[in-house]
């Protein structure tokens, strides 16, 4: 495997670049010389590249664009406030352990790409390698288990397996005890995977980006998407037309609406998945765990919030937010397997709106209208792909062909039936 | 009551005539039944019970309710304990016991409080930016920022208590207990709706009970409210829970909410569940949730003793306590007037009123008048820029306001103060209001967002709906809650609203945040999250404009109170720093649970042994009693071998699967799927949905199908009996039924809604027993008389109905074992009685119970698919060597055209075959990988993986299952399985190991 292209860093020279002298100076002069992180932009007439979505997948794509790419004349167009969409509403597990050869690829490409990206955005994502601990519950999941940790080590990916006592000695409040409905039987740890803080993610690549010369324009929908024949020409938006020959959708859960706009449709579903945080307290749990059986998972932010999840709502929706039945679920396997929850309690729940392939692994792929682009269908998981996503994603839309991690995400899968079905590894999908 | 030195005289609704002892911090103080741990600190003099979360700052009691930001405190010890309650809301018992959270060693000498000498280095967002250096270090850095941060401790042991669901459809919800409320619920009530009112204080009456001496229809106000609350508990169709909060409202008003029943008992009574977690459907909902005062944005606004005036008109009022004995009132409105009044009547001292507001546009108010006849001494136009005392508030100084109020000016004024009492206006509850996804809108005049367009079908009166006069509320009270009744169904006509005097109030002046020119000290605007004015300016500076990055950059109303009373404040300096108008900045989103609720009660009953259902079969007894081990199945246990004497798994597995081929094996085959399926199109149906074909399937003749996705891969698989011409018995895999029947009544339901079809689960009527082996006929001859068992009669896929051991029994000839084989089904209610009577005919036979490993073995052995092991979503029935149940000229069925894709095609697919380890005593690990070239690390390139494997003892060896890409042209030769401690070499075969050729079938 070759070095991956991390780009020319961001803020290299600029007087905006945070280090311990800029935070000295500003800490004796009343914090005035801070100076906006990206610029509120409004359109301009044209652009080379329209990024449709201001989400971490959208920046990350804008900010490798300029900097791996050289292309800085490019709009980031959202409809909100940048990270507003999923980006700022996950529960941020990051890991690259996945079964199938595409994904570990893909997702792995990512993972290298976390590592170090808090410098190369001059901007603390707070990028956490905590581990995450898979937890199996029956012979079967053992099983399951066994494949994909042999799967994820031959793909050069590093892995653990933990006994009931490895596993109680990392997480002291877990129940391991065999009596449980459900028992602890064993699990497996990526030590490399953590957590990061979402938020940062979206600023940190808005304001890198925002340094090469790109737009980010808030509170603009894209309500239309027009072509000349076979090739886009530009996106109407509420804030006027602006024109572009080449134009990523990267809006997540409202991808279906975009293609709609392109007289396209996708395989996908969109669907309400929820979390929620507890109030703070002191720190119980380092590591973040997930379990299939005992249907969620669970860390604890740095702020001393538990953050706590599942699967989505049954049905389909594009109302951010879930039903209570999924929350109650979520609790009570929240009970049985780390009792001393019980009266710690819920501070706020919330729901996002993911986009789900019927393969449930993402589409970064071209389309039969020349210049039109999508980067979507990260469902449950895709927050951990951000830089990796962004960075193959650059690289299709600059060269208008996909590398050999982008290829197996094609649309064109759905075509020939080359699936990359990970819904075994996404049962909890994070 | 030297006792209790700042407790009244008189006054307030606590028991007076009973003293209790608590401890703070390890100190013994008293109290009174009715106090909250607040109140009665209070009462002792301590306003010092907490630290900020990033300075650490001292931190005082602040409020009276549930909006408190500060005195965030640690309840008990043990399994009880509970962190982060208001100190506010927590009744107090006799031998409550608190202490104060995040300090270190000690409240009064905390460490961390050098945060507040070094924050001149920790502005908003500063995390953002430092921290990066060296790039290695994160990690280390962020272990010291995990200590530091979080409130208090979560306990260590099990909650010792229960929680339980209520669920109620009611007419009229009513959402808060005030004057508001309870004209709603008594106007509701008066038609017969059926009516819940919910107050989340033990007491109703809300701010009646602290506003003072006001009268209702001539009578005392708290009179009228013991008076409306006994009413509406005598009707029989209403019912009035306290103590119990509405926490979330949720689509098609659907309300959760919180009831506390033993949280304010020091003794839980076992018998009592600690909270009930009330989930209600309303026809209609009334919103009478109050509002909120907020803070005044100031310099060192957070010290000891600085309060909400309402909170300490509250405290002298309701629990006799004098928060202050020299207070200063910092206002913008005529409301602060009520609290000098209140302390001038409890003859406390006053210092003096500092108002924001120019004498011209106060003097008009009944309540500024009030106060000036009693010679209480105003400030107008003035603000507080300095205050002093660190732990306690000792005074402040006041300036006056230039003319356009953005500085202050001319001489200074210092004012000798304990207490200070601010209000900055009052904003109402909409929380739930927008939880309901109800629009905003912004009251100039009043400088608060009240309820706009409803969603729901919610009405909001009272303080909620922005009517903060006592007279407005009763009115508006009566006739939201008349409306609400009548658009439930009922009728009649809405009561008279009773007689209120009249208070004419003057409008508050909007002064955000006083200005700075004066003075430095922080102008906190969130107490909990320590987030200051200049934090929100510099948010906007960075270029954090919308509302949503602000508060996520400076955490500001991110804290345990969703920022109660620091909204508002926030939105308005931010609106400033972007010169913009309020409501064009927005409001950020109100989540549910309104307030924290604990995991416990969301968990309810279902935790321990009711977490999940165990499911077990009507045989299960026996297998107990006959000393089987049990393996998890999905929600079922099933029986997995049955050792005898010191057997290890493997000789049990061994014996068992020999014995099924060799005399008779019986196994409890309960647990499989059953779906009865029924109708004119039910053959029809079951075309479209397997592979194969089911149209001309004879009455009585039962057939293996494979169902696929619609992206061709196995999806499930099981036989299906044709019991009449529009009646089959289908049988699914134990894990899959569900899914399967989800399946079928979708495709039912959205694709196929013209065929006559009918789906009932019927998994749990039958109980089956299946007996296999050369002896299994003459067994079940034994047992029934009016079934023919020859093979003329009941030929392999044959099903026949009678009698068997004397029980209504269906009989199935089908194998998974590749013996001679029968299936026993029989209604659930009989089935320990067939299991025994198989037993004991069985005896001279030596009949054999196996359980699943062996049934695993066994198939295995003829190579035999187990849908979830030889499968996983990506196998079509092609790479499983199943093309045969493919009736690829069928019109159509589910998966149909994917098998075509190019990809389904492609001659590398990961095909099943079988592996045969190179050392046959070796069993190889399922789950192991397969690659053909072995490297001597990783990466390797891998060829697919290891289904199923086992040691076969009819084989003599082991035997295991793969899935390899290209496998069939792989046959003969040899891979490799490299393990994390060692490799491993295999041969592929075929995946058939015993009876290739199938001529067990027939015994
Ligand atoms: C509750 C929850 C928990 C999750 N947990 C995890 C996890 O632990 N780990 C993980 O890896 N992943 C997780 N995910 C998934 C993850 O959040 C997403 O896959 C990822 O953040 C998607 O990023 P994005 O940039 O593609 O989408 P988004 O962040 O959703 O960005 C899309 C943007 O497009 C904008 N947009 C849409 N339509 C238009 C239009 N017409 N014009 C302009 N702009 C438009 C939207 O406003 C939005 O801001 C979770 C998701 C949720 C909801």
């Amino acid at each position: 495997m070759s070095a991956i292209n991390r780009g020319v860093r961001a803020l290299k020279n600029s007087a905006k670049r945070y280090s311990l002298a800029a935070l000295a100076r500003n800490a004796f002069n009343g914090h005035n010389q801070w100076t906006e992180a990206w610029r509120n932009a409004k359109p301009r007439e044209a652009y080379d590249v329209v990024i449709i979505g201001g989400g971490g997948h959208g920046l990350a794509t804008a900010y490798y664009l300029a900097s791996v790419h050289g292309i800085r004349n490019i709009a980031v167009l959202e409809k909100g406030w940048i990270g507003g969409g999923n980006t700022g509403r996950n529960t941020t597990i990051i890991r690259s352990n996945y079964l199938w050869d595409e994904s570990a690829a893909l997702y792995e490409h990512a993972l290298k790409l976390w590592e170090g990206l808090s410098q190369d955005l001059n901007f603390n994502l707070m990028f956490s390698q905590r581990g995450v601990l898979t937890l199996a519950h029956s012979e079967h999941e053992m099983k399951e288990m066994s494949r994909r940790v042999n799967a994820i080590r031959l793909n050069g990916i590093d892995s653990e397996v933990l006994n009931p006592m490895e596993i109680k000695a990392l997480v002291p409040i877990i129940d391991i005890n065999p009596g449980l409905r459900y028992p602890v039987m064993g699990g497996f740890l990526q030590k490399r995977g953590g957590t990061a803080r979402h938020d940062a993610v979206a600023w940190g690549y808005a304001r890198a980006a925002d340094d090469f010369g790109v737009d980010i324009i808030q509170n603009c929908a894209v309500t239309a998407i027009r072509r000349e024949g076979d090739q886009v020409t530009g996106v109407e938006t509420n804030q006027g037309f602006i024109k572009a020959a080449k134009i990523g959708c990267v809006a997540s859960g409202h991808s279906g609406v975009l293609a709609a706009m392109a007289g396209l449709r996708l395989p996908i579903e969109s669907r309400p998945l929820q979390a929620l945080v507890s109030e703070p307290i002191k720190p119980v749990i380092d590591t973040v765990v997930m379990s299939n059986a005992v249907h969620m998972y669970i860390s604890q932010s740095d702020k001393g919030e538990l953050v706590l999840g599942a699967g989505t709502d049954a049905y389909n929706s594009y109302a951010q937010r879930g039903s209570l039945p999924i929350i109650e679920h979520m609790l009570e396997a929240a009970v049985e397997l780390y009792p001393i929850v019980s009266r710690v309690r819920v501070l706020r729940t919330w729901g996002g709106i993911v986009d789900t392939c019927p393969d449930a692994s993402p589409i970064i792929s071209k389309t039969s209208i020349k210049g039109l682009y999508f980067n979507c269908g990260w469902g449950t998981g895709g927050f951990k792909a951000t830089p990796g996503s962004g960075h193959v994603f650059a690289d299709l839309i600059a060269r208008d062909t996909p590398n050999a991690i982008a290829a197996p995400f094609a649309l064109s899968r759905f075509e020939s039936g080359h699936l990359i079905d990970e819904h075994g590894a996404a049962g909890v999908a994070h | 009551m030297s006792h209790q030195p700042y407790r009244l005289a008189s006054g307030g609704h606590i028991d007076r005539d009973h003293e209790i002892e608590f401890t703070f911090n390890g100190r013994l103080y008293r109290g009174h039944p009715g106090d909250t741990l607040a109140s009665a600190l209070l009462a002792n003099g301590v306003h010092f019970v907490g630290r900020g979360f990033k300075y650490h700052r001292p931190r005082g009691i602040f409020a009276a309710g549930a909006e408190e930001p500060n005195a965030l405190i640690q309840l008990g010890h043990g399994p009880r304990t509970e962190p982060n309650l208001r100190a506010t809301q927590v009744a107090l018992y006799d031998g409550l016991t608190a202490t104060s959270q995040n300090v270190w060693p000690s409240l009064r000498f905390d460490l961390a409080s050098v945060n507040q000498w070094v924050s001149r280095f920790l502005p908003a967002g500063f995390y953002y930016k430092t921290f990066m250096w060296p790039a290695s270090q994160w990690m280390r850095y962020e272990h010291v920022i995990r200590k530091a941060a979080g409130l208090g401790k979560a306990p260590t042991d099990r909650d010792p208590d229960r929680y339980e669901k209520m669920h109620d459809h009611v007419d009229v919800l009513i959402v808060g207990g005030g004057p508001a409320g309870l004209a709603a619920a008594l106007a509701a009530a008066a038609t017969g709706a059926r009516v819940m009112v919910t107050e989340a204080k033990a007491g109703f009456g809300g701010h009646i009970c602290f506003d003072g001496a006001q009268q209702i229809d001539g009578q005392p106000a708290a009179e009228w409210v013991t008076a409306a609350v006994a009413k509406l508990q005598a009707m029989p169709e209403v019912t009035v829970l306290p103590r119990t909060t509405v926490t979330g409202y949720y689509d098609h008003n659907y309300i959760t909410a919180l009831e506390r029943v033993t949280d304010h008992l020091g003794n839980t009574p076992t018998h009592l569940v600690r909270q009930r977690f009330w989930k209600i459907r309303a026809k209609q909902v009334v919103l009478a949730t109050g509002a909120i005062e907020r803070p005044l944005v100031f310099a060192d606004n957070d010290r000891p003793g600085i309060m909400l005036a309402s909170a300490v008109r509250e405290y002298v009022n309701s629990y006799g306590v004098l928060p202050g004995r020299e207070t200063v009132i910092f206002t913008n409105n005529d409301d602060a007037y009520r609290t000098a009044l209140a302390l001038d009547d409890a003859h406390a001292r006053i210092t003096a009123i500092v108002d924001l507001r120019a004498e011209a546009d106060a003097v008009a108010g009944d309540l500024v008048a009030a106060a000036r006849d009693r010679g209480i001494k105003t400030y107008f136009n003035h603000a507080i820029i300095a205050v002093s005392g660190h732990r306690r508030v000792t005074g402040c100084s006041i300036m006056e306001l230039a003319e356009d109020g953005t500085t202050v000016t001319g001489p200074v004024t210092s004012l000798v103060a304990d207490c200070i009492a601010m209000s900055g206006g009052w904003s109402p509850s909409v929380h739930l209001f927008s939880q309901s996804r109800g629009t905003l809108s912004w009251d100039d005049e009043q400088a608060c967002f009240i309820p706009d367009v409803a969603h729901e079908a919610t009405v909001s009166v009272g303080a909620s709906a922005g009517d903060f006069s006592l007279a407005g509320a009763l009115k508006n009270g009566l006739k939201g809650g008349m409306e609400a009744a009548r658009a439930s169904g009922a009728k009649g006509r809405q009561p008279a609203a009773p007689k209120v005097d009249p208070v004419t109030e003057m409008p508050l002046r909007a002064i955000w945040q006083v200005p700075t020119n004066a003075g430095k000290g922080k102008q906190f605007v969130d107490f909990q999250n320590d987030v200051t004015a200049a934090d929100i300016r510099l948010a906007a500076q960075e270029g954090y404009l919308s509302v949503e990055h602000t508060k996520r950059y400076t955490t500001t109303g991110m804290g345990t109170d969703q920022g109660r009373t620091s909204n508002v404040n926030a939105l308005a300096i931010l609106a400033n720093a972007r010169d913009a108008h309020i409501p064009d900045v927005g409001t950020t989103t109100f989540r549910p649970p309104l307030e924290p609720v604990a995991i416990g009660a969301f968990a309810g009953r279902a935790v321990g042994g009711q977490f999940e259902p165990v499911r077990s079969t009507p045989m299960d007894p026996w297998h107990h009693a006959n000393g089987a081990t049990f393996e998890h199945v999905g929600q079922w246990m099933r029986a997995w071998y049955y050792p005898r004497g010191s057997e290890t798994m493997r000789e049990a597995v061994d014996r068992e699967c020999v014995a099924a081929r060799t005399g008779v094996g019986i196994l409890d085959a309960s647990t499989l799927g059953k779906i009865d399926v029924k109708g004119p199109d039910a053959a029809e149906f079951l075309n479209r949905i397997y592979t194969n074909g089911w149209l001309k399937l004879a009455v009585g003749r039962a057939r293996y199908g494979l169902m696929l996705g619609e992206d061709g891969m196995v999806k499930d698989d099981g036989v299906t009996v044709r019991l009449a011409e529009d009646h089959f018995h289908m049988t699914t895999t134990t894990g899959g039924t569900a899914a399967v029947l989800d399946w079928l009544e979708e495709w039912s339901q959205t694709e196929w809604p013209d065929l006559q079809v009918y789906f009932t689960s019927v998994t749990e009527q039958w109980a089956v027993a299946s007996i296999c082996g050369p002896k299994a006929r003459d067994l079940l001859a034994e047992l029934s008389d009016d079934i023919d068992l020859s093979d003329a009669a009941l030929p392999f896929m044959g099903v026949s109905t009678g009698t068997v051991a004397g029980l209504p029994a269906r009989v199935f000839r089908i194998s998974f074992t590749g013996e001679l084989s029968f299936e026993i089904n029989v209604p659930s209610r009989h089935g320990l009685a067939l299991w025994t009577a198989l037993m004991a005919a069985g005896e001279k036979y030596d009949i054999t119970p196996y359980g699943t490993e062996s049934m695993h073995v066994l198939r295995a052995e003829k190579g035999f698919i187990i849908v979830g092991q030889e499968t996983d979503g990506s196998v079509t029935p092609g790479d499983l060597g199943m093309d045969w149940i493919v009736a690829s000229k069928k019109a159509d069925f589910v998966g149909k055209r994917s098998l075509a894709r190019t990809d389904s095609l492609r001659a590398d697919r990961k095909q099943l075959v079988g592996l045969l380890s190179t050392d046959p005593e070796v069993v190889l690990p399922e789950g192991a990988q397969v690659v053909a070239d072995l490297k001597p690390a990783p990466p390797m390139t891998m060829l697919g993986h290891v289904t199923s494997s086992y040691y076969s003892a009819n084989c003599g060896r082991s035997i295991a299952m793969a899935l390899i890409a290209g496998g069939r042209a792989r046959l003969g030769e040899t891979v490799h399985l490299p393990l994390s401690d060692g490799n491993l070499t295999a041969v592929v075969t075929e995946p058939q190991f015993f009876d290739p050729k199938g001529e067990r079938l027939n015994g």
